[in-house]
């Protein structure tokens, strides 16, 4: 077969993927962009006043934007590197329990598999202060002596404390399943040839376990920004879907309520909003892949 | 540093839980080696090679036995305290690091007082580097490495804390032959130089044979015999020694004793008295026999005429090489389908018919007793 007949054909199979992703993503992302310049957009008569970066310069002097890009912010720098770190050391000990290995990877596993909201409702009941109860998280503060707080409808700081847990529980299993089958694939020659060479532990664990699971820690961190950057779904399970007045809200909680919430009927705000959130994700990515040359070793 | 193993018995469970019997890997193992001497520890595989030599580094827990370092007992030392050197199979290099950083690697564990600077560090990782003449590769990966200079990087990595003892496991298996046959003799030279004690496992013969100051013969974790590898080569004391060391493999021919003399079929082929190796404290009393003729063994005579004293075979092909010959020929009391004899090519003869006759040499015939 010739070059060119090869390279028709590889169009044809590639066809159908290219006209889906066209249809579905490149488009909208092309129409997002359009929609956010087109100043005071108007869903019924399709109409708008003209063309410029006001849609911009309101959602970014929004001040339910600002809080909702604080938010995001504090969700994405506490959950990832911790979520990350708690996911390693349980992993670690999961891969050197000799009995029962599978029994607990299985409880580990669990929380995965778990509607988000049915764990939000546990979350809830186990930190909501209500008139009847003052729920078991605070029984157990008073039990040491604390003072209660509600940490639903309370300050900030206990709101985001839950909320930071809540997503580091509900993220955790997928990251340890990924890490425990990363620490699993690393020949145990090389922990018999560190033993010979009396590496001590925490030498191995860095200069050779590390380095062999970079690859693996790397794809978790970079999924785990961008998944902490679009959260959305977890605050509603904890907070309701009003976050603007609790305070909660995230980008992605923004650009719902701009399109559909009760200030909703917004699309040229919700659009600016969108691509403001595309370019933070595709700066951190980008710097992830820049530090990740240096860190990061592939076979 | 002089190594001793005193009853070394390794059991491992067995695989089929439901069985409650053990696998003995190494059994009741003893034996002695000079300090700086290379020993070849020679079985086939799965024979507890590994086993012995995992048992020395201390990867693994003898199930009884002491295992000595000179004076020192280092049966229940860990691994980390045993001051050993290890070259794995498969080289086990750092794949991350630089030969360099992999080199050093040993080097950076050191503690207490034993610690080093950097420049003494690097000053090592040259020296080992030199010894085997990797000086201009330390910057590479392992990846970017052929598979002799894996192994040497291995080595030096393995030298470069100067071990009580080197271990080598199949350290040549995954280099190509020619490589093989070079880095051997490298081998050789960087254990003399260095003059550590080291222990070679192997499952060729040639390679523990051509290295070795002694060799010890394995099978089934027991030892079948320890030597010198041309006295084991000149006189095995069994029948599995004789069978394994030596290449093309010995012929076997079932055979009996008589009266002094050894038969094969008909055949009287070689008086007993003659044979070297035979052990002629025991007697000689009369029975079934294995008869071990090493391929070097056989002199052709092209007319017997009526010698009493000779081997019949039916020919079947002749194979000139050059400096040698190799007659293939057939007896029905021999343990495999083709005996096959070597002699120099100047001697060959000219062969009339299907019979081809041998006088044996003394010193390459092997007889021992059947079970």
């Amino acid at each position: 077969m010739n070059d060119k007949k090869q390279t028709l054909l590889a169009l044809i199979c590639l066809l159908p993927a290219i006209l889906f992703l066209g249809v579905f993503m490149v488009y909208p992302m092309i129409d997002v962009f359009t929609y956010s310049l087109e100043e005071g957009y108007n869903f019924a008569s399709q109409s708008y006043f003209g063309i410029g970066k006001y849609n911009y310069s309101y959602v970014l002097h929004d001040p339910y934007f600002i809080r909702a890009l604080k938010n995001t912010f504090f969700i994405v720098l506490i959950t990832v590197p911790l979520s990350t770190i708690i996911a390693l050391i349980i992993s670690l000990a999961l891969s050197s329990v000799p009995k029962l290995k599978e029994l607990f990877q299985t409880i580990y596993f669990l929380p995965y598999v778990t509607n988000t909201l049915a764990v939000g409702l546990v979350f809830m009941i186990l930190f909501r202060k209500t008139a009847y109860t003052d729920g078991m998280i605070n029984v157990l503060i008073n039990a040491f002596g604390g003072e209660s707080i509600d940490f639903i409808d309370g300050p900030y700081a206990a709101k985001m404390f839950v909320m930071c847990l809540y997503t580091i529980w509900v993220v955790l299993p997928f990251k340890i399943l990924i890490l425990t089958s990363a620490l699993a694939s690393v020949d145990p020659i090389y922990y018999k040839a560190a033993q010979i060479d009396a590496t001590p532990r925490w030498r191995v664990f860095t200069r050779i376990t590390l380095p062999m699971i970079s690859p693996m820690v790397f794809y978790l961190v970079i999924t785990g920004f961008i998944g902490a950057f679009k959260a959305y779904s977890d605050e509603v399970a904890l907070f309701g879907t009003d976050l603007n007045a609790a305070g909660m809200n995230t980008i992605v909680g923004y650009i719902y309520d701009m399109l559909y919430g009760n200030s909703g009927g917004y699309p040229s705000y919700a659009s600016a909003a969108a691509i403001i959130l595309f370019a933070i994700v595709l700066t951190i990515t980008v710097i992830n892949l820049l530090v990740s040359r240096k860190t990061v070793f592939y076979r | 540093m002089k190594i001793i193993l005193e009853n070394l018995t390794k059991k491992f469970p067995n695989r089929n839980k439901k069985e409650k019997s053990e696998v003995i890997a190494v059994n009741n193992f003893s034996f002695e080696i000079e300090d700086g001497k290379l020993l070849g520890l020679l079985g086939p595989s799965g024979c507890g090679k590994s086993t012995v030599l995992n048992l020395i580094s201390g990867l693994e827990k003898p199930t009884s036995g002491r295992i000595f370092f000179g004076d020192d007992d280092v049966t229940n030392l860990p691994p980390e305290n045993r001051e050993v050197g290890l070259v794995f199979q498969n080289y086990a290099l750092y794949p991350h690091l630089t030969v360099r950083e992999n080199i050093r690697f040993p080097l950076e564990n050191l503690r207490g007082n034993r610690k080093l600077t950097k420049d003494q560090m690097e000053q090592k990782v040259l020296e080992a580097a030199r010894l085997v003449q990797i000086e201009s590769l330390l910057d590479r990966k392992p990846s970017e490495m052929s598979g002799g200079q894996q192994q040497r990087v291995a080595i030096a990595r393995a030298l470069v804390k100067k071990p009580r003892v080197l271990l080598l496991d199949e350290p040549l298996s995954n280099l190509d032959a020619r490589l093989r046959l070079q880095t051997r003799e490298e081998l050789k030279r960087i254990q003399l130089e260095t003059g550590i004690t080291t222990i070679f496992v192997t499952h060729d013969q040639e390679e523990a044979m051509s290295i070795c100051d002694s060799i010890v013969v394995m099978k089934d974790g027991s030892i079948m015999q320890h030597g010198a590898p041309q006295d084991v080569y000149d006189s095995p004391e069994n029948l599995f020694v004789a069978k394994f060391l030596g290449s093309p493999q010995i012929n076997v021919f079932e055979g009996q004793i008589k009266d002094g003399f050894v038969y094969i079929e008909k055949d009287r082929v070689i008086e007993l008295k003659d044979i070297t190796s035979f052990d002629k404290k025991q007697g000689a009393p009369d029975g079934n026999v294995f008869v071990a003729v090493r391929p070097e063994g056989f002199i052709t005579v092209s007319d017997p005429g009526d010698d009493p004293i000779i081997l019949r075979c039916s020919f079947d092909k002749m194979e000139v090489m050059g400096r040698d010959t190799s007659i293939i020929c057939h007896n029905p009391a021999a343990g495999s389908a083709v005996i096959r004899a070597i002699i120099p090519s100047e001697d060959r003869p000219v062969i009339m018919g299907s019979e081809v006759c041998f006088k044996l040499k003394p010193s390459k015939v092997h007889v021992f007793y059947t079970e």
